[in-house]
C-alpha cells in the first residue's frame, strides 16, 4: 500500500484516539485562482470537528475536496491528499473514483436540497443508487434512518407526500436522513444552518450532537457560538490557510495565534 | 421643506410620467399592429369557411364537386406524420440537448456543435425538403410515404427540441444536481432520476410548439413528393388479428392538410375557395389546440416542482 505523506502519518499517531481522516499537504486551484494552500489537518473518528473563518477564507472549498464535489466542474486541481482510515484510501488520488468517495462520505448542504419526490423517495435515493431493489429492506432503511434524523414522528403518517411541502427545518432533517440511508462513515456539514429559523437550527445542533456517536462529522460554519455549541475540535481558517487546530475547549479560551484570537473576539471577520 | 421645491420635485415627477403615456401607447399600438392582422386573418377564413364545416367535410375524401369534397386523406395524413415526427424528434432531440449539457467536454467542439444546432433552426424548410428527397425518397427507398415526411419534419424541428432541451436543463438548480451526485449517483443516474423528469416539462413545450410548425409546414412535404389528391386511406395501425400492430401505413402515400389547401387554393372555382378557407380555419384550430396541450401540460407537470 502507498505510504501517506508524513504530514498526515504526523496526526495517526496521536495520542487523542482514532483518526477517521487526514489532510496533508492539500492545495487547491479554481483554475489559476489557489484557493487552499498547504493544509494540514486531523479529522477525529466519531468526533465533531468545525471550520469557522471569514467569508472567503476557503473552509467550504476545503469541505468538498473530501467528497470530490469540485470534480463535477472544469478547471478545478487537488495537490497533495486526504486520507481516509482505516484503510488509509487517498481520496484525491486520479484512480481513486469520486463516486466510491461520495458513496462512503455524505453531504449536507447550505440550502436544504430536498429533490422534488416524495419525502419516502428522497431518503431511498441513496439506496437505489446502490443498487438496492427489495422493497423490505428499502422500507427498513428509510424508517431507520427518518428515526435517526428525528424526523419520524413528523412524517410517518406521509411518507407519500412532497418532500416540498416540509418545513426548511424538516427539509433539512429529510437532507441528513437521506444520508444517514446508507450509512456514511464521515459526514459534511456545509453550513448547514444559515438559511433556517433559530428553532429548527436548535434541532439541527441538538442531532448532530446525538449522531457522532456512530459517525464522524465536519462542519462548517460561519457562526461561531455554533462551533462552540456542537463541535470538540475546530479549525480556524483564514485566506485559504490552516491558521490553528486544536479542541474547541482551547481555541475559544486561549487561542494560540493572534489572528484567531482576533476572529474569535470580533475584531475582525 | 419649502413649497417651491416641492412643486419642483412635482413637475420634474410629470415629465417623467408623460414618457410612461406615450411609451404605453406606441406599446399598445405595435401590439395591436401583430394581433389584429393575425385575428383578421382568421376571422375572414372563420366566416367563409364555417357554412362549409360539417361531419361530411372531415369524413369525405377530395372529389372534382366542391361541395362533396372533405379532408378525411388531409387530416389522418396529418396526424399520422406528425406521430411520426413526434416519435422520431422527442428521444433523439432530448438525448442530443441532454449530452450537450450533462456529459459533453467544455471545448471547441462543443462550441461549433452549439453555434450549429442555433443555425439549424434557421435553414429554409425547402432545403430540409431537398436534403430529404435526397436521402429519404431515394437513398433510403423510403419513397414519398408517410415515414419519409415524418422524418423530414423530425429533422426541421429537431433543433427547436434540442434548445428546448437545454434550456429545460439549465433552468434546473445546481443544487439538485450536487444532492444526486453527492449521494454516490452516477452521471447516467442523475440524468435518468433528475434530470430527465425535472426538465419534462420544458422538454414537451418545445416538441409541442415545433410540432406545431411541423404541421404547417408545406414546402418540404411537397419537395419530397406528397400527392394533392388522394381518395383512400393509408392501412390503420390497428388491427383485429395478432400482431395487432400493423406498420404498413408508415409506407403509404398521404397527403396533408396545407398541401389540401393549396390544392384547392389553386383551383378556380370559387366554391373550392370556401373549401380551402373551412380547411385553413381547421388547420388553425389544430395548431392553437396544440398550442395549448403544450400550456396545460406545463401545468400539470410543474405543478410538484416549483424552485
Amino acid at each position: 500500500m502507498e505510504i501517506a505523506r508524513p504530514e498526515v502519518q504526523r496526526f495517526t499517531g496521536s495520542a487523542d484516539g482514532a483518526i477517521k481522516a487526514a489532510a496533508g499537504g492539500l492545495s487547491f486551484y479554481y483554475g489559476a485562482v489557489n484557493a487552499l494552500r498547504n493544509i494540514n489537518v486531523p479529522i477525529h473518528e466519531k468526533r465533531v470537528t468545525a471550520l469557522i473563518g471569514p467569508s472567503g477564507c476557503g473552509k467550504s472549498t476545503f469541505l468538498r475536496c473530501f467528497n470530490r464535489m469540485h470534480d463535477l466542474y472544469p478547471g478545478n486541481r487537488y495537490e497533495g491528499e486526504i486520507r481516509l482510515f482505516p484503510d488509509n484510501t487517498n481520496l484525491l488520488a486520479p484512480e481513486v473514483d469520486p463516486i466510491e468517495v461520495r458513496m462512503r462520505i455524505g453531504m449536507v448542504f447550505q440550502k436544504p436540497n430536498p429533490f422534488p419526490k416524495t419525502i419516502y423517495e428522497n431518503v431511498a435515493y441513496g439506496l437505489r443508487v446502490r443498487g438496492e431493489r427489495a422493497r423490505r429492506v428499502i422500507d427498513d432503511k428509510v424508517e431507520q434512518a427518518l428515526k435517526s434524523a428525528a424526523l419520524w414522528d413528523e412524517v410517518k403518517d406521509r411518507l407519500q407526500s412532497l418532500a416540498f411541502n416540509l418545513s426548511g427545518g424538516q427539509q433539512q432533517r429529510l437532507c441528513i436522513a437521506r444520508c444517514l440511508a446508507t450509512d456514511p462513515e464521515l459526514l459534511l456539514f456545509d453550513e448547514p444552518t444559515s438559511a433556517l429559523d433559530p428553532i429548527a437550527t436548535g434541532s439541527i445542533e441538538e442531532l448532530i450532537h446525538k449522531l457522532k456517536d456512530r459517525v464522524t462529522i465536519l462542519i462548517v460554519t460561519h457562526n461561531m457560538q455554533q462551533a462552540a455549541r456542537v463541535s470538540d475540535y475546530t479549525a480556524y481558517m483564514y485566506l485559504g490557510e490552516l491558521v490553528e487546530f486544536g479542541r474547541t475547549d482551547d481555541i475559544f479560551v486561549k487561542p494560540r495565534d493572534r489572528r484567531t484570537e482576533d476572529y474569535i473576539t470580533g475584531r475582525m471577520g | 421643506m419649502d413649497a417651491p421645491r416641492v412643486r419642483e420635485i412635482r413637475s420634474v415627477i410629470a415629465r417623467g410620467k408623460r414618457w410612461d403615456v406615450v411609451f404605453a401607447i406606441v406599446g399598445i399600438v405595435c401590439l395591436m399592429i401583430g394581433l389584429l392582422t393575425v385575428a383578421a386573418l382568421f376571422v375572414d377564413m372563420a366566416v367563409k369557411g364555417l357554412p362549409r364545416i360539417s361531419l361530411e367535410f372531415f369524413t369525405n375524401f377530395p372529389s372534382r364537386r366542391a361541395e362533396s369534397a372533405g379532408i378525411l386523406s388531409a387530416w389522418v395524413g396529418s396526424t399520422l406524420v406528425m406521430v411520426v415526427t413526434a416519435v422520431t424528434a422527442v428521444p433523439i432531440g432530448a438525448a442530443a440537448g441532454v449530452y450537450l449539457e450533462e456529459y459533453a467536454p467544455r471545448n471547441w467542439m462543443t462550441d461549433v456543435i452549439e453555434i450549429n444546432i442555433t443555425n439549424l433552426a434557421g435553414v429554409p424548410s425547402i432545403v430540409y425538403g431537398l436534403l430529404a428527397l435526397g436521402l429519404f425518397v431515394y437513398q433510403f427507398g423510403l419513397g414519398q410515404s408517410v415515414l419519409a415526411a415524418g422524418l423530414t419534419l423530425a429533422l426541421l424541428i429537431l433543433p427547436v427540441v434540442i434548445v428546448a432541451t437545454r434550456e429545460a436543463i439549465r433552468a434546473i438548480p445546481a443544487a439538485m444536481r450536487e444532492g444526486s451526485y453527492a449521494l454516490g449517483a452516477t452521471q447516467w443516474q442523475t440524468v435518468r432520476y433528475h434530470i430527465l423528469p425535472y426538465s419534462m416539462p420544458g422538454i414537451l413545450t418545445g416538441v409541442i410548439i415545433g410540432l406545431a410548425r411541423a404541421i404547417g409546414e408545406t414546402a418540404p412535404i411537397i419537395t419530397i413528393g406528397a400527392l394533392t389528391f388522394i381518395a383512400f386511406l393509408p392501412s390503420p395501425p390497428f388491427q383485429p388479428e395478432p400482431p395487432f400492430l400493423s406498420f404498413e401505413w408508415l409506407f403509404a402515400p398521404f397527403t396533408v392538410m396545407p398541401i389540401q389547401m393549396f390544392n384547392w387554393t389553386s383551383r378556380p372555382e370559387a366554391a373550392f375557395q370556401v373549401n380551402a378557407a373551412a380547411a385553413g380555419f381547421i388547420l388553425v384550430l389544430m395548431t392553437l389546440a396544440m398550442n395549448g396541450l403544450a400550456i396545460w401540460l406545463r401545468y400539470r407537470l410543474r405543478r410538484n416542482i416549483n424552485w
